[in-house]
Order: C-alpha cells, then structure tokens, then sequence
C-alpha cells in the first residue's frame, strides 16, 4: 500500500512540475509579446488547469484512500452508547464530507472555469442579499439537528450511573493503571486518602472505612458484559486521561478530582474476538492525556467477560486486607471484628498471583 | 501605471512642506534598521523572525515525523545536532521527542502565526492601507517587537538546556508543567517557557494597543469604517481578541509560576508523585484549562482572521470583481469574534467538567460554524464569473480557502460533544486544526508575502518559483492531513511516541500511512526552501516593482515605490470609495482605487453613488484637520 501511495505522490508532483514548466516553455515566446506591467502571465493557463486536475486526482486519491485505510478503523463499538455515537459520526461524516466535496468542487471549478481571458470582463456583482439569506439559514438548519442530536446523546451517556451498576475504581499514576473492585461482600468502594499512599498500598485505600475491607485490586481490567458498569477514576500525580477505544470511553484523570463514567459493555472479548476473526484480540486501556516519558506505553488489558464468569472471576479474588493482613492495624477498634474475618487465620505466604497491584506496566 | 492612481498626488500637492519636518532626521544604521519606530521596517522585522522561527518549528516537526513514520529508523546521523537526545541506541529520546512537540505547537502558534503573521502584516499595512503616517505609538510598536524579541531569545536558548524545554505539550497543562520532578521539561525549560510567555504577551498587547488605536483614531479623510478594506476589519478583530484573551493567559500562566515556585495551590492537590504526598491542597488543573483556552480558542482566530483578510482583498483583486458580500465578511468576523469568547469549553468536554457545561459549549461552538461558512460561501461567490489572475498569492488564497474548507467541516463533528468522546485527543483532532488553522494560517501568511513583497521591498518575487512552491506545499498540505483523520478515526492518540501499545496489531495497520504521511511531511518542508531563496533573493536582486503591480484599489498603491518613513511624500490621500470597485460598468479600467472620487467617475457611479459627490467637498474639508493632528 505505502509503494502505490508513494507512486501516487510522486506522479502527482511530477505531473505539477510537468504542467507547469512545459507552459513556462511553450509561452516564452508569448510572454515577450504581453504587456511586462499586466499581472497576468503565461502559466495563468497552466496554474488554472492545476485546479481541476487537483480536484480530480485529489477525489480519486481521496476515495481511494477512504477505501484502503477503512478495515483498519475502530471496529463496531462494543459498548451500548457507542453504537449510537457510531452511528451518528458515519451521518455527521457523510454530511460533512458532502459540504467538503460541494464547496471545494465548486472553488476549484470555478477557479478553472473563470481563469483570466482578456476578451471578457469580470461581472461586478458585489452582493445578493437573498443568497447570503439561503446560506445563512441552511448551514445553520443542518448545525442545529446535529446539534440537537448530539445534545440528546451526550445528555444519556453524562446522565446518572443507574443504581446497580457496579462500580470499578481506576487510578492513574506515572505510568500505569491502578484498578481497584468494589468486592463481592458490599459492592461499595472504601474512601481513598492519598496521604495513606505506601508501598503496598499504592492507591491509598482508607481502612477506617469499613467499605474497604473487601476491596479488591488488579492489574487488568475486567467488566461483565450487559450491565452498567461505573468506573471512578483518579489520578495520583499528573493528568491522565482513560481511554477505551473500543468502547468509546474517554475521561480525563484529575489529581484532586475525582472524575467518573458510565457505559454498558455489550459485547465479550471471546464475542469481539470471533467476529474478527482474531484469537489473540484483546481490549485496550491506554492514556490520552500527556503525561511524561512513558504516556504511549501507559495501557492495560481489558476483559469483558460473560456476567457468570465476571462474578466467577470476582470470587476467586482475595481482598487487599486478606493478602496484606498487616494493613489490619490502621482499622479503628470498632471495626476490628469486622475487618478480621478478611484475614486468614494461619498468617500465609502472599500468594504471587493475586499479589496487589504492583505498576500495572512498567514502560522505561 | 493607471491614471487613476497619480490623480490623488496630483490633486494634493500644496501646502505639504510643513506636516513634515519632524520627519527628516538623519537615520543611522541602528535607527533605520534595528530600533526603529516605522511601521513598514518593524513589520520586516517581525516577518524575517517569523520566516526563521517557521523552519526552526518546521523541522521540528519532521524530526519527530521520523520517529513516528520510521520507528525503526536509526537516527544517529541526527546526533552531531541533537548531541544526547539521541540516545545510545540510536532512537530519539522518549522525553525529547515530547519536548519537540511541545516546540513545535508553541513556535508555530505563537511566534510564527501569531507574531509573524499578524506582526508583519497589521503593522505594516494597517497605516498603508487607512492612510496614515505611522502607528499610533512608534515607539511602543518598536517596544512590542523588541519584546517579541526577546521572548524568541528566551524561548530558543531553552532548547538548548541539559533537562531539554518544556515538554508538557504546548498547553502545558498542570501538574505537569507545575512539577519539575514529573518531567525534565517541566523544570528550568518550563520556567523559561513561562518567561518567554510572559513577554510575548507584553508584546502582544503592546502591539493590539497599537492596531486599535492606529484603526480607530488614524484613518485618512474619507476612511469610514464602511470603507475599510476586510484586511483592516481582521487586523481590528484579531487585536480586540488578542488585547482581551492574552492577558487571561497571562493571569494562568502567573498562577503557575507562583505554583510552580512560591508554594501555592491554585492548580495542584492531593498529589502523590516520586514516593512522596505533596501538601497542596484544594487546587484544580481544571481551572487551569478554563483560563488557558479561554486564550486558546481565541488564538484560533488570532492566527486565522488575519489570513481571512489578506485572502479576502487577494480574492477580490485577482479575481478583478468585487468582494462578494462584503458587510457579510465584516458581520461574520464580528461574529467570529464575539464568538470566540464562549466556545473555550468545547477543547474540555471530557475534562471531567461538569457535562451541562458542555452542553452549553457543544450549542455556541456549532454556532460559530455558521459565519465561517457563510465567509467560504462568499469566497466562493467571488470567484464565480471573475477573471481570475493566478499570482502566487491567489493561489495560496484559493489554497487558503480549500483549507479552511476541509478543516472547518470536521469542526462540525469535533464540536459534538458526544462524538468528541472518543475522537478528543486523536490525530484526529490533529488533523483538522492543522488544516483549518495551521495550514490555512500559513497559505494566508505566504499569499500576503506573496502580494505585498513589492510593497515592502520595491521589488518583485520570482512567480514561476512561486507557482512551483505552491502547488507542492498544497499537494502536500493535504497529502499529510488529510490521511491524518484515518489514523484518528481507528483511534491513535496524540503525542505518542509510538503506538506498541495501542494492541491488536493497530500500529501495524497504519505503518505504511504513517511513513507515508512522514514522507509527504517532509517533501512539504523542503519545498520551503524554494520560498526562502526568493525571498532573500529576490529582496536584493528581484525585478523592480511597478508602482501597483496588481492593479489594486486600495492606498497602499498610491505611496511611492519604496515609501520613506511617513509613507506619502506630500499629503496623505482622500478615500472617497470602497476599496473593491473592480470591472465596475462603465470604468474606463477595471480597477477604480480609493482615492478616486466620484466626480471623476461619472460613467459608472450607480444611482446612490451619485449623492456621495457632494460629500466629496466635507472630504476634502477635512484637509487641514487631518495635517494638524500630525503636528501636534
């Protein structure tokens, strides 16, 4: 593909320059005989006849391209409010673009057709209240559906998160993802204190809140298909910004304000993974706001499991409490009992696998 | 020449000896050409800087266009410029290559759109063009280039720092910016960043101050508002955005440096960075944001208002036809303008700004769409049964519109701010505001250097050199942008050093475009040099200039050749006339400058023009007051 754009380019620059200095030749002769002072010159011809055939090859360039880059666009959205947005950026874009062929069409058109002819006189033709009326009013028609549109989608996907959607808290720092589960016991995330920010404990989970007992982490992230989803997020240093492409989520992460989203996942990864026909595919977290040295590489994995085996999966995580029972010691007397049935009985090795959250990708 | 144009001189050439004494002082070489106080040699100043701050920022761009076209390319060649920053494995410095973005948005924005462009052309032909002797303050005006310059000066010995500039992309966003121990970028290359900053805005306001007052105040006998040619009415707007943004980018950028060096709070809380929990509190980068682009989007139009002026008397004298709907442009930059204000929100949609707040954003931005499309309309409109003279700078004018065009459209879709969801940070957004406000801002730039070369320095530019630079520049323009909004559709984040991480296999499927697009990037560029050699060429041996080389109506064509300081030897000319009576029926020529009353044009007045010759007689009357203003 990059030789045929390359061979593309370079017929189009060859055939510029072509044009250009074989009129320059051809017309030496004429130029002489012009009148020096007249801005008009000998290539007026050749510069006019750059328009159309700029116009022409930059459509077919255009729509070949179109064709060519399209396979490797986001697929379908795989969230719910994505299929809307999808859809009206295909519409939105097609109205565009035809505005952008229209308009261009005809400047360049006429920039070919009007070229100078010293028989004929430019028409004085200085204003027509009536066409600036007409493209006044239509350009603004057409903004005001799409914005109204766009307004009622954007009001649905800012709305409230419903009820019972579960709640992921997702943290980011210089370079990587924090992500933190609500628990299977309460579905409540524990208050967060950055101040409270150790070495293990790296998302700074508040334990004189008794929601955070059964809070869980993890290096990836996992959602159930088909339910609301909520995903709190924070940021510990810089701005960043969670971005899943495939679900057409984006939210910046701000230090010091807590910014969240909500959307339903509808397909699975083992769903995506079939209609692509890839069996490696995988869903994406990656960063979007700049944030230093490692931005690019600041992703992790998503899965999008079927609900049982979400709740599977969230089952056979061990709360932070219960891998790092040290942690016990900053709950409040009250809550002790509470806290202590998290903790094994028999002070165990950390099990590697379900080790906290160390730097979900380490990039330098 | 037209007779037309010598009439005003011969009409007023008495009682001129004394409004003009105070002029002739003896120049030395650093009066003349390095501290002076005239208009014209300020505005060269601006306009050489501008050129070379252009290739600096330029090349930066294909340097990280390398990296991002040739990922595995090795780069060591690039090590006796870029010494360290290239690291041992002969791959661009991760850190480095931000830093170059970051430079690269800064340079281009403000030193070369905003300061050469609206530097060069509103100092030197606001006076020009309204008929008067010089800025309202000379003196302030040499002050506002020499704290450009020293701005530039600031800015550029950044570069050269062991911890690199600033690097936290050129709307430096806290806490970024604000830690030094988040980025290198982010110490002594952001301190001097937020310097340089400091006096650009000083300049800029000097510089605005200078515009509005020149405009309002310094206008010939005869010059109405109504009569202004749509150059002026941009360089007015762009000053009335420049003198009430720029000082609010001030106030953010001041609030960062107490940030960033006294201790305060306004943009950091609650951070945990390196192993240690800062003890700030209560700040928000948001706010930052807010303050940042309510300069930021005005600065849009800051850059591109004047380039839609230059084009729209461009467009009207090569098309040897009146501006279509010229109230209209005025309107719809009065519009823009306005409108500028309060769409800043529309860059933060997914910020975690409050989304009403963006709902009010999304209905003003796709507003402001409608005087932008009405200004391509009327564009167009001009064209239609024109004669059309292809100068080089009525190509880049029509080139200028082509872009402005492709741009504004995805506007449309950006400005949604539900489908801004997940194109917001794209190359996408890349893409369109490199066609709408870079590209297009810089056709604007080369069409007025283009046209006015012969103004400013008595000669002609070659135009063969011209039409070849050109067609490779616009041929190129798109062929980097356009396939630009294909990599945002398939969701490739901006400022990415490399996109191994995207998954999937996505970095692979846009290898061969993005190489694609590099090359294009750096044809493009290289095909800049062919404008530099005949501008510094043709600056000293370029064909002499005729006295109005395009047959153009407005005043500027009346001074002489090489116009001294004080623009007109003898008086300053009356306007009876707007500045775009071109092919009008019944003109002996197809050109009738202002400067031309209609009492001398009685063949094609049309019936309402007919009254304005008795006010021709209160034109004139206005004579003595106008010389008396000069001698005060």
């Amino acid at each position: 593909m990059f030789y045929l754009i390359g061979l593309l380019s370079v017929i189009f620059f060859a055939l510029a320059i072509n044009v250009i200095s074989k009129s320059i030749k051809l017309n030496k002769s004429l130029a002489r005989e012009e009148n020096t002072d007249s801005a008009v010159d000998s290539n007026n011809n050749a510069n006019a006849y750059g328009m159309i055939i700029f116009w022409a090859l930059g459509t077919i360039a255009g729509v070949w391209s179109f064709l060519v880059a399209q396979p490797d666009f986001l697929p379908i959205a795989a969230s719910e409010h994505g299929l809307k947005t999808d859809s009206m950026f295909w519409i939105s874009m097609a109205v565009v673009t035809l505005a952008f062929f229209a308009s261009n069409t005809l400047l360049l058109y006429f920039a070919f057709k009007y070229r100078y002819n010293k028989n004929r006189k430019a028409t004085f033709y200085p204003v027509n209240h009536k066409l600036e009326l007409i493209w006044t009013v239509i350009p603004a028609i057409v903004m005001a559906i799409l914005v109204f549109t766009g307004w009622r989608t954007w009001r649905d996907i800012t709305s409230q998160a419903p009820s019972d959607a579960v709640v992921i808290e997702i943290t980011g720092h210089q370079f990587g993802w924090y992500v933190r589960y609500a628990g299977v016991d309460d579905n409540q995330l524990g208050n967060y204190n950055y101040k409270l920010i150790d070495e293990t404990n790296n998302i700074g989970i508040d334990f004189t809140d008794k929601h955070s007992f059964d809070d869980f982490t993890a290096t990836e992230l996992h959602l159930p298909k088909g339910k609301p989803v909520l995903l709190k997020i924070h940021a510990q240093d810089v701005l960043h910004s969670v971005y899943l492409p495939f679900h057409r989520v984006k939210m910046d992460a701000v230090p010091g304000m807590p910014t969240k989203f909500w959307f339903t996942p509808n397909m699975s990864t083992d769903e995506m993974r079939a209609k692509l026909g890839k069996k490696d595919f995988n869903f994406k977290l990656n960063c979007t706001e700049v944030c230093g040295r490692g931005h690019f590489g600041m992703a992790i994995t998503v899965f999008v499991d079927e609900p049982e085996d979400y709740a599977k999966w969230c089952a056979e995580q061990k709360p932070f409490l219960a891998t790092n029972p040290t942690y016990l010691a900053k709950v409040p007397d009250n809550l002790k009992s509470k806290a202590s049935k998290y903790i094994p009985m028999e002070p165990v090795a950390v099990d590697s696998a379900a080790a906290p959250a160390e730097e979900a990708v380490s990039v330098n | 020449m037209s007779t037309a144009t010598s009439h005003a001189e011969e009409v007023h050439t008495h009682d001129h000896s004394h409004d003009h004494e105070h002029e002739h002082h003896e120049l030395n070489f650093w009066t003349k050409y390095v501290f002076s106080t005239d208009h014209k040699t300020i505005a060269k100043q601006y306009l050489i800087s501008g050129i070379l701050w252009a290739f600096i920022g330029g090349s930066f761009s294909i340097i990280f266009r390398l990296q991002l076209g040739f990922p595995d390319m090795q780069l060591d060649w690039l090590r006796p410029i870029l010494g360290e920053w290239i690291d041992e494995g002969g791959k661009l410095d991760k850190e480095f290559y931000l830093a170059l973005v970051t430079m690269h948005g800064t340079i281009m924005v403000f030193f070369v759109l905003t300061a050469g462009l609206s530097g060069t052309f509103s100092n030197f032909l606001i006076p020009l063009q309204i008929g008067a002797r010089d800025m309202a303050s000379g003196f302030i005006n040499m002050l506002s280039y020499w704290f450009f310059f020293l701005s530039s000066m600031i800015m550029f010995a950044s570069l050269f720092l062991e911890t690199g500039p600033a690097s936290g992309g050129w709307v430096i966003y806290p806490p970024l910016s604000a830690l030094p121990q988040a980025m290198p970028g982010s110490g002594l290359g952001m301190t001097m960043w937020l310097t340089s900053m400091t006096f650009f805005i000083i300049s800029s306001l000097m510089g605005g101050i200078n515009y509005i007052c020149t405009v309002i105040n310094l206008r010939t006998r005869g010059m109405t508002f109504t009569k202004m040619p749509l150059t002026i009415w941009s360089f007015f707007f762009t000053a009335v955005l420049g003198l009430l943004s720029f000082p609010v980018l001030l106030s953010a950028a001041l609030l960062l440096i107490f940030d960033r060096s006294f201790g305060t709070s306004f943009y950091l809380s609650e951070i945990y960075i390196q192993g240690q929990a800062l003890p700030n509190m209560g700040g928000s980068p948001i706010l930052y944001q807010h303050l940042f682009w309510f300069l930021g989007h005005p600065e849009v139009y800051i850059v591109l208002l004047p380039a839609l002026g230059m084009t729209s008397e461009i467009i009207a004298t090569n098309s040897r036809k009146p501006i279509f709907g010229y109230r209209a442009m005025i309107g719809s930059m009065m519009g823009i303008t306005v409108l500028a204000f309060i769409v800043w929100a529309h860059h933060m949609f997914v910020t975690g700004m409050n989304p009403f707040l963006g709902s009010v954003f999304m209905f003003l931005t796709l507003i402001i769409a409608v005087p932008s499309a009405v200004k391509a309309f009327n564009y167009i409109t001009t064209l239609w049964r024109g004669n059309l003279i292809f100068t080089p700078a009525m190509l880049f004018s029509i080139g200028l519109v082509s872009l402005f065009i492709s741009g504004g459209v995805t506007g449309i879709i950006l400005g949604n701010s539900a489908l801004d969801i997940n194109l917001h940070d794209t190359y996408f957004v890349v893409a369109h505001f490199h066609l709408v406000m870079g590209a297009a801002s810089f056709f604007g730039l080369m069409a007025g250097v283009y046209h006015w070369f012969p103004k400013m320095f008595g000669r002609m530019m070659n135009k063969t050199l011209g039409y070849i630079h050109f067609w490779f520049t616009f041929v190129g323009v798109y062929m980097v942008f356009f396939p630009m909004h294909y990599i945002g559709i398939a969701g490739f984040p901006r400022r990415y050093y490399s996109f191994t991480a995207v998954g999937n296999d996505g970095a692979a499927a846009f290898t061969d475009m993005n190489a694609f697009i590099s090359i294009a990037a750096i044809i493009t560029f290289t095909a800049q040099a062919i404008f530099a050699w005949n501008f510094f060429y043709s600056i000293f041996k370029g064909k002499l200039a005729p006295q109005n080389p395009w047959n153009s109506n407005t005043l500027e064509w009346t001074a002489p050749i090489n116009p001294e300081h004080g623009n007109w030897v003898g008086e300053i000319p009356a306007v009876y006339r707007w500045p775009y009576d071109y092919s009008k029926p019944g003109a002996e020529q197809d050109f009738i400058p202002q400067n031309v009353p209609f009492s001398a044009t009685k063949s094609s007045n049309l019936p309402e023009e007919e009254a304005e010759i008795a006010k021709e007689k209160d034109i004139d009357g206005l004579l003595g007051a106008q010389n008396e203003s000069y001698n005060r």
